[in-house]
């Protein structure tokens, strides 16, 4: 088949919900939405950001149904990379009951027909804003990044021109300035999300606006990991057990958020915690920010809860 | 005396299109030497400035620096673009007529003086702070002001700030251009005074552009004439201050008013 | 020519400063090209521990020739060979490191105008030339001190800017600044120039010390005490011709 506009048929053998799925799959839309040229371009992308990581590339990024600042960027490259065995989750802020998340997920179910998942565990393929799962992922995962700004010195220097000159030339004098002035305004380094860090020991990138909590889980992380700007058309990655090291001084060292409470509903004391406004009255509650994790703790308790109890 | 200059110039000529900036300029500038250029606006000065200082590509000639582990190379020819800009944040210091032309507005004036240290890799927040507040004291700016940032400083001010910024990576070589221009005569005074203390005490060799005699007769060793891109008269400073050789060069001596 | 009785006798055989066939004439391309021959022909030596006057009336080149010597007025011709750590360097053609090498180490220039670094503190600018000679701070500023006080600069003086001394004093001041390094030569323009008798006198000692050390010294001095106390030889300029030793 060499006609480009040919879409491709769906597999027969899948005994997963992905074949039911294909036959409620969109007509007049190609796998994925995207056409399979401007795939390739992206994979191209993908390809030499994984060869050089932590490295901004440029790629033509296409017009998608939905306006920049929402994901345009993560959706074209999850579109690229997605094929019609993978299981796909997606996450908002660690929940995949948002209105965006669920969105997201209906896209790809209805262009790809692919199944999807909310569980950490079974997703081949996951798309996140702003957060990591909890669960440690595993060879073979990927989880692609929705990014806003892809580019850690614009705060310091607007001129693309510069950026790129900086980078090429390792000159980053200026981020670990960026943490000086943290330090010297408020006593200690107040970035708390979309925290800088260096990638395979040279190039200093943008993790998107996770929060600093989650930087250490990018570190060495057996799964590969993807980061889509679609406003800036930009695409980096961080191919699987590569150094990420948080920037910081010697003697003040990066250090991760912690709460003295645990979550309400599952009892963790080591996720990421969201604050809920609960009543007028100052009421508040704290939940695990990852929604799967927190249902997974449940469950698992629940069970032992079961067998514990005679 | 060693034998090898810190910078040695030879035939150095920029060409804007057909018109001449400046145009086969030659001097050995040996360390702990300060020159000085001087002539007036169009001369020739800023664009030969630039060109010893690595911000422009001269259309001919040659500009060698003495580097601390190759020896006497050939700026343009024999170093790459990244080695140029490392160069230009240790070695070598530049402190701008403006100085929004050289510090970071955005950021404080602890933060614009640190940085070279930062970025040779200290990572030591606490030294690194010290050694700032070091500076601040060495070119008179209070201590309090250490996290302002310099949109609000005074002119003279500002100009210290630049001045610690470059110095303290403990440059050889430093260009100033114009650093006395556009403040009031006092804040003049106290600069160039300033200036003379540090170079002193730093040893750092320095060329220094300028229009104002009386900033080359306090701060510079020897003095070079331009007049039309071209260099009219050079020798030691007094020499040519005092004894001028060429027309040019006694027009401005005889210009100058004596107060 | 003209010797005093207690001076030591120079070493005729090794000079410190050997001035062969020097002349000078002034250029002024601002007034039309105006030529103003001021010497021409000049030869002179002086030797270690020997103090040269140079007399004559005004205008014929007395501090001209002097500034030659120390490289601020460029000669038309001729060459100014002076002994500097061991080898002979020429001022009338020797590169500006070099001068500034001479100045820095071997010889001083004491004038009468003090051509005062503004806003600097008398004891610094004493100190200043010690300094630049290698001596720490600390010995640099006590030397300057010692020198002051011998000048009979009051000490509260001594961390005040010479702006505002008045003119003896700003003169002694400099006289500090010439002597307190005790350069191998020293040239003197009218050192005593706006000094009383008993500065006068200090500054007669000071040269006696220094020839006694083996300076070489060249001097103008208009005042007829001191240079009958201090001079060995005379060296006189007529106007516009050449000079008779």
């Amino acid at each position: 088949m060499s006609d480009d506009t040919l879409t491709l048929p769906p597999r027969e053998d899948a005994s997963t919900a992905a074949a039911a799925g294909a036959a409620g799959r969109l007509s007049g839309y190609n796998f994925a939405y995207l056409d399979e040229q401007t795939k390739r371009m992206i994979r191209r992308a993908l390809l030499k950001a994984i060869a050089i990581p932590g490295y901004q590339v440029p790629f033509g990024s296409r017009e998608m149904p939905l306006p920049y600042g929402w994901g345009t960027g993560g959706i074209q490259v999850t579109a690229s990379v997605i094929g019609p065995d993978d299981v796909l989750k997606v996450i908002d802020q660690g929940a995949d009951d948002t209105t965006n998340a669920v969105s997201i997920r209906k896209f790809f179910a209805r262009t790809a027909g692919v199944a999807t998942t909310e569980r950490t565990t079974e997703a081949t393929l996951i798309q996140t804003r702003h957060r990591i799962p909890e669960t440690p992922l595993k060879e073979g995962q990927i989880l692609v990044y929705q990014v806003p700004i892809p580019e850690p010195l614009r705060w310091l220097e607007p001129r693309e021109t510069e950026t790129r000159r900086m980078h090429a030339l390792a000159e980053y004098g200026v981020m670990q300035v960026k943490l000086y002035e943290d330090i010297a305004r408020y006593g200690r380094i107040a970035t708390a999300y979309n925290y800088p860090v260096r990638v395979n020991g040279r190039y200093i990138m943008a993790p998107s606006p996770i929060p600093k909590f989650d930087n250490p889980k990018m570190h060495r992380n057996p799964a590969i990991q993807l980061f889509g700007a679609g406003r800036e058309r930009r695409i980096y990655a961080v191919p699987p057990y590569t150094a990420v090291e948080s920037l910081d001084f010697e003697d003040h060292p990066f250090a991760v958020e912690r709460w003295d409470q645990a979550c309400a509903l599952c009892g963790a004391t080591d996720s990421f915690l969201d604050e809920i406004v609960t009543d007028d009255a100052g009421g508040r509650m704290f939940l695990c920010s990852d929604t799967d994790h927190c249902a997974e703790r449940r469950r698992s308790r629940g069970a032992d809860a079961q067998e514990g109890t005679a | 005396m060693s034998d090898t200059p810190l910078l040695r110039v030879r035939g150095l000529t920029h060409l804007y299109g057909r018109a001449v900036a400046c145009r086969d300029v030659g001097f050995d500038l040996w360390p702990g030497e300060v020159l000085g250029i001087v002539g007036e606006s169009g001369a020739g000065k800023t664009t030969l400035l630039k060109c010893l200082s690595a911000q422009l590509v001269p259309t001919h000639g040659t500009v060698e620096y003495d580097t601390r582990d190759r020896g006497l190379v050939d700026i343009f020819a024999a170093l790459s673009e990244p080695e140029r800009r490392m160069l230009l944040r240790t070695d070598w210091g530049i402190v701008h007529q403006n100085p929004r032309d050289g510090l970071r507005m955005a950021v404080s004036a602890g933060g614009n003086v640190g940085e070279r240290l930062m970025a040779v890799g200290a990572r030591h927040y606490g030294n690194i702070r010290r050694e700032v507040l070091d500076w601040f004291d060495r070119v008179e700016l209070s201590r309090d002001r250490i996290d302002d940032r310099p949109d609000g400083f005074s002119g003279g001010m500002q100009q210290r700030v630049q001045i610690a910024r470059n110095l303290i990576s403990r440059p050889r070589l430093l260009f100033l251009d114009e650093p006395t221009g556009g403040l009031d005569v006092s804040v003049q005074a106290r600069l160039l005074d300033l200036l003379r203390r540090l170079v002193a005490e730093t040893g750092v060799a320095a060329v220094v552009v300028t229009h104002d005699l009386g900033v080359v007769r306090l701060l510079a060793h020897r003095l070079m004439v331009m007049h039309g891109g071209e260099v009219v008269e050079h020798g030691l400073t007094d020499q040519v201050l005092d004894d001028p050789q060429h027309p040019y060069s006694q027009l401005l001596v005889s210009s100058i008013l004596q107060v | 020519m003209r010797e005093t009785t207690d001076a030591p006798k120079p070493d005729a055989a090794a000079p410190l400063i050997e001035i062969r066939g020097l002349s000078k004439t002034f250029c002024l391309h601002v007034q039309g090209g105006t030529r103003i021959p001021v010497f021409d022909g000049i030869d002179l030596a002086v030797h270690p521990g020997e103090c040269l006057a140079l007399v004559g009336e005004s205008g014929t080149g007395k501090s001209t020739l002097m500034r030659s010597i120390y490289a601020n007025y460029r000669p038309g011709g001729g060459r100014i060979l002076v002994r500097h750590r061991g080898r002979i360097v020429d001022m009338a053609s020797a590169e500006p490191r070099e001068i500034l090498e001479v100045r820095r180490h071997s010889m001083g220039y004491v004038s009468q105008f003090l051509r005062v670094v503004p806003r600097v503190a008398a004891e610094d600018i004493v100190a200043e030339p010690l300094r630049m000679t290698g001596v720490g701070e600390t010995e640099a500023l006590e030397r300057a001190r010692a020198m002051l006080a011998r000048l009979r600069i009051p000490e509260r003086l001594w961390r005040l800017a010479p702006a505002t001394f008045s003119g003896g004093e700003q003169q002694r001041v400099n006289i500090a600044r010439g002597f307190v390094v005790g350069f191998p030569i020293l040239l003197l323009d009218e050192p005593t120039a706006a000094l009383d008798a008993a500065n006068r006198r200090v500054v007669i000692e000071l040269i006696a010390e220094a020839k006694a050390r083996g300076s070489a010294i060249v001097g103008i001095f208009h005042d007829r005490e001191v240079r009958d106390a201090v001079a060995d030889r005379l060296f006189e300029l007529n106007p516009g011709k050449e000079a008779a030793a």
